[in-house]
């Protein structure tokens, strides 16, 4: 039970790291920190496929791509945009006010059950697997057609114009 | 190994959706407060990633598989986005020699 609320106050301090490192590198290394975070939430919740699917997906394949970006880009501290005081506390205004609406709103609900594995194979490959490839056959093959669409897209956008360059 | 999860697990459903709130407000803000594109990308990570959790942890007090499968969509939608948002943000860069938002707000028609 402790667990959970060590690594949730992990995961949050590590997302408010992201979102006020100054340096972007550093904001990324703190979002892998956040998603490991959540790979450990997904193994409280005994959802074994969802934390390896995390790992591999998130912390693997995402962040290095925005890492190799970043590289590419080339940023530095000193070109890195800011916005002004008034902004920012206007901004952690509306957030917190977002934050407050649905606290409250949760209030009123009361204290809930606990969450129970009561099903131990729930999140395992072969549950998972034979709900993904019988009820949701369709989708799963409409989503191959969009990283499929996206893998397209991303090369045509990001390839330079031979017309221009 | 079974022991493990009846003790680890007698969180109340409440503190998952506390968790994930606050770290999808976290999220929001750092939409707001940053400039820098790939930052604020990565702030809309953060969102996705707490509604996951908040779909597994519904799905496990549920007793329900669907939850599951569907979090392993939002991560295949996810990756698509990302593929793409960062080729534009690529391109922008070219174009612009910077990926400040403020320089893009003549996009408004």
């Amino acid at each position: 039970m402790s667990i959970f609320y060590f690594i949730a106050f992990l995961s949050i301090l590590f997302a408010v790291l992201v979102i006020s490192a100054k340096n972007p590198v550093h904001s990324i290394l703190y979002l892998v920190l956040t998603f490991f975070t959540f790979t450990v939430q997904y193994i409280l919740l005994n959802a074994q496929f969802l934390a390896i699917v995390n790992f591999i997906v998130y912390m693997g394949a995402i962040l290095v791509l925005f890492l190799y970006t970043l590289m590419l880009i080339n940023l530095n501290k000193d070109s890195e945009p800011m916005k002004t005081n008034m902004v920012k506390i206007a901004a952690v205004l509306g957030g917190g006010c977002l934050l407050v609406v649905v606290v409250a709103a949760l209030k009123v609900v009361g204290v809930s059950d606990p969450v129970l594995v009561r099903d131990p194979n729930l999140g395992l490959v072969k549950n998972l697997g034979k709900v993904l490839f019988d009820e949701f056959l369709l989708p799963f093959e409409i989503s191959s057609l969009l990283l499929l669409s996206a893998m397209v897209g991303a090369v045509l956008l990001a390839t330079k114009d031979p017309k221009i360059a | 190994m079974d022991s493990f999860f009846k003790t680890a697990q007698t969180v109340p459903l409440n503190h998952y959706i506390l968790l994930s709130a606050i770290i999808f407000s976290i999220g929001v803000i750092g939409v707001l407060i940053r400039r820098n594109a790939i930052v604020i990308f990565m702030s809309i990570e953060l969102m996705l990633n707490s509604v996951n959790l908040l779909l597994t942890a519904f799905s496990v007090y549920r007793g329900d598989a669907t939850g599951q499968v569907f979090v392993f969509f939002i991560m295949a939608l996810a990756a698509a986005e990302v593929a793409v948002g960062l080729a534009i943000i690529v391109m922008i860069y070219r174009n612009t020699n910077s990926i400040d938002i403020n320089v893009l707000n003549r996009l408004k028609w």
